[in-house]
């Protein structure tokens, strides 16, 4: 596991809990802590290549959009709540939130950070939508319609009475920097959060 | 027959099971003695692992791959899945298929002779359900020496029999695949059943069921049972693709005859079935559709009947089957996930409706072989058996 995120969330993730992962991609994630932590739980995605990769590893995978909401999953279902990267891709990432709160009582959310200085300096000096390892697309076709800054994602916690656990940022493929740890919002390229309910 | 395909089994023989023991049937009756009928392809491995049932729909039977001789125009029903390098790898698996019982095919059922009274059993045999035909399978499974099947599967009818072994004997299924299938028959999917069987109970060549002992078949009834069923296999969209308003000739005939292509087809369709399958086996079968509903005897909650299950479920539905839409494995699959069983579910592109389980698709394909390559793994059966 290379991505930052992906390697806290491995840290953060208690043995044997039974957990949800939104936007699984290939099923990583769950595999591996499958493995290493005797996790159990199922996956949602809708890529194919995805799906079948999933189901190859033998992780419970549902093709399922994450808009439709989890309404076929219980209050209580989970211990965690997971979902990386796709916070942003999402057409109503405060109702997603509620969801992931409502079906486990703490959830790991990470997503790229706008307010990272490289996305700053292709804006706001060069005067360009940012492109980077984090925001891979063009303005054109990225799935991205949300996009959305350490700060304001902290902020949306506060209005809901959410408890921030724990928060921390990852920059290229090393968990941060001690300045990242001081501005994240600055120099922390993808956020990571660990939040509960209030 | 074509020319043999390399990933096809080849030539096939049918085999025949013969059993003594009674088989108590949910309807309360008991079939003393009865006949399987079945097809076995690969090979049963040292340790008797890697065996695989194939469980079948409606019209379906025993012959799911290969050739029974030269002469056979197609193959087995399921040939695009099953065959060696296919999704149901035979290098791998050894895969048994059979007629299910109250089928015309081979296996008892009507057409069979009924040992009480030395005439056929007509419409006197007893209507069976989804748990007997797992029960029955259960018994063909013990006499080929299987204790577990490495995977049960099947689509639409065969799909349910595919949950109902997880079921009903959790440890002897190692994983199930249910396959645009639906775990209760919706109030329109009994409604289209009824309009089948009025069509061949209303054939005056029935015979209330005795018509082989009048020496007629009740063609026309049987045709329009086809023919009803089957615009609910297609999808409007490919319906409209194969025929859409094309006539057969270049004009309107202004009268009853065969004048647009989709009529000749649906009766072409209804002709060749009404020669080939038997009206009281049709019967029996919708009967036993409609009957499945695994829910029922714990109140409708699904979950709680899920709950003897134990192994990993592959739920497979297609975008645009109208028959068992993609919300009714939906509500299998939302059931599985509430009951805390391991489950994944695929939603296939398709614009072939409910026939698409019987197709090959690039999707369906990649699906159905990753599944079974775990399946593989997981008993350690890379190396060839």
């Amino acid at each position: 596991m290379n991505r930052p995120d992906l390697k806290l969330i491995h840290e953060w993730v208690p043995t044997g809990a039974h957990i949800l992962d939104l936007a699984c991609g290939d099923g990583t994630l769950l595999a591996t802590l499958a493995r290493s932590k005797g996790v159990t739980g199922y996956g949602l995605e809708i890529d194919p290549e995805g799906i079948t990769a999933c189901i190859a590893k033998g992780v419970n995978v549902i093709e399922q959009n994450l808009d439709d909401g989890l309404a076929n999953f219980d209050d209580g279902a989970c211990d965690l709540v997971v979902m990386t990267q796709a916070l942003q891709a999402l057409r109503r990432p405060d109702l997603a939130l509620d969801e992931m709160l409502r079906v486990a009582g703490e959830a790991i959310i990470t997503f790229p950070n706008f307010a990272y200085w490289r996305h700053r300096v292709h804006l706001g000096i060069r005067g360009y939508m940012p492109v980077s390892k984090s925001l891979p697309h063009a303005w054109y076709d990225t799935p991205n319609i949300h996009l959305s800054t350490f700060n304001d994602f902290e902020q949306l916690c506060r209005d809901k009475g959410l408890i921030i656990v724990d928060r921390a940022v990852g920059i290229g493929d090393h968990e941060g920097h001690w300045t990242s740890r001081l501005w994240p919002n600055l120099f922390g390229e993808i956020a990571i959060f660990r939040v509960a309910r209030g | 027959m074509p020319e043999i395909a390399r990933d096809s089994v080849g030539l096939v023989t049918p085999q025949t099971a013969h059993f003594d023991d009674p088989l108590d049937l949910a309807c309360g009756m008991t079939l003393p003695a009865y006949d399987l009928v079945y097809e076995t392809y690969g090979t049963l491995n040292a340790e008797r692992s890697n065996a695989v049932l194939i469980c079948h729909a409606l019209s379906g039977h025993h012959h799911a791959a290969g050739y029974h001789d030269a002469e056979e125009r197609k193959p087995g029903w399921w040939d695009a899945h099953i065959g060696p390098g296919k999704s149901i790898d035979t290098e791998r698996f050894f895969v048994v298929s059979l007629n299910n019982l109250g089928g015309c095919h081979g296996s008892t059922g009507p057409n069979s002779i009924n040992p009480a009274t030395g005439r056929l059993w007509g419409p006197e045999f007893p209507m069976v359900t989804v748990s007997d035909w797992v029960h029955s399978q259960a018994r063909l499974a013990d006499r080929l020496g299987i204790t577990r099947f490495a995977a049960v599967i099947g689509g639409s009818l065969g799909g349910m029999q595919a949950l109902q072994w997880a079921l009903s004997y959790p440890e002897r299924v190692g994983s199930a695949a249910v396959i645009a299938a639906t775990p209760k028959l919706s109030a329109q999917n009994i409604a289209f059943n009824e309009v089948a069987r009025q069509a061949i109970r209303s054939d005056p060549e029935f015979h209330d069921g005795w018509y082989a002992e009048h020496s007629a078949i009740p063609r026309r009834g049987l045709k329009l049972a086809r023919m009803v069923g089957h615009i609910t296999y297609l999808s409007e969209d490919a319906m409209g693709h194969k025929f859409g308003r094309d006539l057969r000739n270049h004009d309107f005939n202004f009268g009853y005859g065969v004048e647009f292509q989709v009529e000749s087809y649906l009766r072409y369709q209804g002709d060749t079935f009404s020669t080939s399958f038997d009206a009281n086996t049709y019967l029996l079968m919708t009967k036993a559709l409609d009957y499945f509903d695994p829910a029922a005897a714990h109140g409708g909650d699904l979950a709680r009947a899920l709950a003897p299950a134990r192994c990993p479920f592959l739920v497979t539905s297609f975008t645009t089957d109208w028959r068992f839409p993609p919300s009714r494995s939906r509500e299998l699959v939302d059931a599985l996930i509430r009951a805390g069983k391991p489950v994944s579910y695929a939603n296939i592109e398709s614009s072939h409706g409910h026939d698409a389980f019987l197709m090959p698709e690039p999707r369906y394909q990649a699906v159905f072989a990753a599944f079974m390559s775990r399946v593989a793994r997981d008993l350690g059966l890379e190396e060839r058996p």
